[in-house]
């Protein structure tokens, strides 16, 4: 079991599978263990590639099918690897209000992304939430864990080269 | 406990933890139904079988909703009617509109409710982006455009074949019934047992449709056409015609045949004869490997007839591959026959041969493509239609089918016993050889009443049966005394069962009937549409009765069996029957990797009907 079956030569290594392993083996088998273990995965490998969820089903003797079907029902759960750094954009009202979709279409034309995807060198990923209860400081933008206000198309290109 | 409630007026009695469906039935009330399938699911999802609860604030769903002491239940009240319109209405505007030249027109659940609902006019456009139809399988077609995700098909995939290849994947507006991980149906774990084609409502699920092929073939004078119908097909084909289940049509399906031009009409019940003649023999051969020789053998026996449970096994236990007997199925067993010994007895060029089988099961079509069934140096079987497919060519010839007159099919491969019959159903296959191997290890018939094993006869998902050979021939003495114990299995969850005991180490069984299908054959995937229990039922009394009418109750008195040994294939599992009746199994390793990262699909974009 422990090798490098997902073939990427950067995560998917086989410490990651024998972690993922140990999780499982804690547990009771079966359709009830799917989400945690899901979760662990994601937090693992950093997303849920093909090979990690046939791994799942059958570590948990389900059917394929469903564990794709639970992955790719729930929002959390991504088969597109992530890039290093997260570029998180608020679309709440009040960031809306003030700009919120211009500065998306700075992302991603500096990105050469769209909403959702990855740069190819894995550097960032864009994702967007409802609010993230900073109003005051519109359009907000989070790269990681840190938050940029009053961000502006200009102001882009420096905030994004801070990030290598 | 028994519930008292109030169903439209009527005081009705039912016990605790029925259901408002069910006890409107009881009190002859019929509430409209789509994703229900009784005893396998009730998801509650497509909401059309509303009703007003008095207290309750809005409409429920009667299939889900317990029935309480003191419930008054409305079935026909405006808000009822206006309720399941606007589901159905919903329903349309996610479903295309081209009734008239879909596969399901005139059998289509939604049709009929729609039909049944009043509905004359759809208050919502059409809106929905538009998928490529799953051709992937020589079987089973998805056309998930007309998908009405009521999951039929995921729960009997996963609950009662315990197979899983579909589920429900994505949500809101982009939620599909997918096939295991990847686009297509070919790239995952199915066995091609076609029951999601069989409760399908509407015309998402169906056959790979062969009709045209086998037209091309009888219209073509240079082709020698014949057919074999399987022994399944009689006890359901004239449900196609408004007959009720449990109808036996022999004869009239013989001139329904002829009729539509076919060469010869041969019968599946012959060499399902043959089956037990061959199976017998390698089941005596492995006994006395066991009991006398003390060689290795594979021991328990399962029988090889149903493609769908091959399919399983090769997936899911391929180190019990060893179990398998290694008999063709009765199908592939006539393609092989037909392009040889009746080939060279009539003096026909194989070449021109083409081999037409009528079998209740998708994955009969999936056998007849495998690349090892080509032993007569041919396609053995070159096509193969579903009962519901023979249906519809009898009613696109024109032939006026109820009014048939009875006709027996042609010789030499078209004449069979009543164990032939018996293939049809669960237990069958278990009961057609017992007549065989008691006789030929006693030389006395098999002492039950009317030939039958009861204890292995019905719809309980494993049954079990005993038989111990007493004052044996010479050739068996080793076999006095031995009690010969039996299981049967039906449903591929039951299958699985069974399976996994022999894995534990915990059956002590020596020969194993499965059928991958509920019920055996006559519940079969490419079966007219709907299979209950009851309909199952109605289907194998048909079957045993048919039986129990015939001269010949038992394979190895078929005298066109001692024919075919005395002309043409020697002895039972010799050289010629080695090669032309006998096949081996490919394990196919799990679940195949899932294809690729999810593409994002375009979001779905207003289209007008």
């Amino acid at each position: 079991m422990a090798k490098d079956t997902c073939g990427c030569g950067e995560r998917c290594v086989s410490p990651l599978y024998e972690e993922l392993d140990a999780f499982i083996a804690a547990r009771p088998r079966g359709r009830d263990a799917l989400i945690p273990v899901l979760h662990k995965a994601q937090a693992l490998f950093g997303y849920l590639p093909a090979e990690v969820q046939s791994h799942v089903a059958r570590a948990l003797d389900l059917p394929v099918s469903d564990v794709y079907g639970v992955v790719t029902f729930y929002h959390y759960f991504t088969m597109t690897p992530r890039g290093r750094h997260t570029v998180n954009v608020c679309l709440g009202t009040a960031c809306y209000v003030r700009g919120a979709k211009k500065v998306v279409e700075a992302l991603c034309a500096a990105l050469k992304i769209d909403m959702g995807g990855t740069t190819a060198d894995r550097r960032f990923s864009l994702t967007s939430q409802r609010c993230f209860g900073a109003c005051g400081l519109a359009p907000v933008i989070m790269i990681n864990g840190d938050v940029h206000g009053r961000v502006t198309s200009k102001k882009i290109a420096g905030l994004l080269a801070r990030y290598t | 406990m028994a519930i008292k409630l109030m169903i439209d007026q009527q005081t009705i009695e039912v016990p605790e933890g029925t259901n408002v469906l069910d006890a409107a039935a009881a009190a002859g009330v019929k509430i409209p139904t789509l994703c229900h399938l009784p005893g396998v699911t009730s998801p509650g999802s497509c909401r059309v079988c509303l009703v007003e609860i008095e207290g309750a604030r809005t409409l429920q769903p009667a299939c889900v909703t317990p029935v309480t002491e003191g419930m008054k239940v409305h079935t026909l009240t405006k808000r009822v009617r206006m309720g399941r319109r606007m589901s159905v209405e919903l329903l349309l505007a996610n479903h295309p509109w081209d009734c008239n030249a879909c596969v399901r027109n005139g059998t289509c659940e939604l049709q009929a409710l729609a039909k049944n609902l009043g509905i004359t006019d759809v208050r919502f456009p059409y809106s929905r982006a538009e998928v490529p139809v799953d051709t992937s399988t020589p079987a089973v077609v998805r056309d998930m455009n007309k998908c009405i995700l009521c999951r039929r098909c995921v729960a009997v995939c996963q609950n009662v074949q315990g197979v899983g290849s579909l589920s429900p994947r994505s949500r809101g507006f982009d939620t599909m019934i997918g096939a295991g991980a990847g686009e297509n149906l070919c790239d995952a774990v199915c066995v091609q047992c076609g029951q999601c084609t069989a409760v399908c409502p509407v015309g998402a699920l169906y056959e790979q449709d062969a009709i045209e092929d086998v037209w091309r073939a009888l219209e073509d004078p240079k082709k020698h056409v014949v057919v074999q119908t399987a022994p399944a097909i009689r006890a359901a084909l004239g449900e196609c015609f408004g007959l009720e289940p449990g109808a036996c049509v022999t004869g009239k399906m013989v001139s329904a045949l002829r009729r539509l031009g076919f060469d010869k009409v041969f019968d599946t019940n012959f060499t399902a004869d043959l089956t037990i003649i061959e199976e017998g023999h390698e089941l005596l051969g492995r006994l006395k490997a066991a009991l006398v020789d003390k060689t290795p053998v594979t021991l328990p026996m399962f029988t090889s007839c149903s493609p769908g449970w091959i399919n399983f096994m090769e997936y899911f236990y391929p180190s019990l591959l060893p179990h398998l007997s290694s008999c063709k199925s009765p199908q592939q067993m006539f393609g092989a026959l037909a392009k040889t010994y009746y080939a060279q007895k009539e003096g026909i060029d194989p070449a021109s041969i083409v081999v037409v089988s009528v079998m209740p099961c998708t994955a009969k079509k999936f056998e007849a493509e495998r690349g090892e069934m080509n032993d007569s140096g041919f396609k053995d079987v070159d096509y193969v239609l579903t009962t519901r497919e023979l249906g519809r060519m009898i009613q696109e010839a024109g032939v006026d089918f109820l009014s048939l007159p009875d006709e027996e099919q042609d010789s030499p491969m078209g004449m069979s016993s009543g164990a032939a019959d018996i293939f049809a159903n669960t237990g069958g296959v278990m009961e057609a050889a017992l007549r065989t191997v008691y006789e030929v290890v006693t030389g006395r018939e098999l002492p039950t009443k009317k030939l039958h094993v009861q204890p292995i006869q019905g719809l309980e998902g494993v049954k079990e049966a005993a038989l111990t050979f007493e004052n044996c021939l010479p050739d068996w003495a080793f076999l006095n005394g031995v009690t010969a114990k039996v299981a049967v299995a039906h449903g591929l969850s039951n299958a699985r069962k069974v399976c996994d005991l022999i894995v534990a180490g915990k059956a002590d069984y020596h020969f194993i009937e499965v059928m991958c299908c509920p019920g055996g054959c006559i519940g079969g995937g490419g079966q007219p549409r709907m299979t209950t229990d009851s309909v199952r039922r109605a289907r194998i009394q048909a079957v045993y009765k048919e039986d129990e009418g015939r001269p010949m109750r038992k394979s190895h008195v078929n005298p066109a069996i001692t024919e075919i040994y005395k002309e043409f294939l020697g002895s039972p599992l010799g050289k010629k029957s080695h090669h032309l009746l006998h096949t081996h199994y490919q394990p196919r390793g799990q679940a195949p990797e899932p294809a690729k990262p999810a593409k994002k699909k375009a979001s779905r974009k207003k289209a007008q009907a």
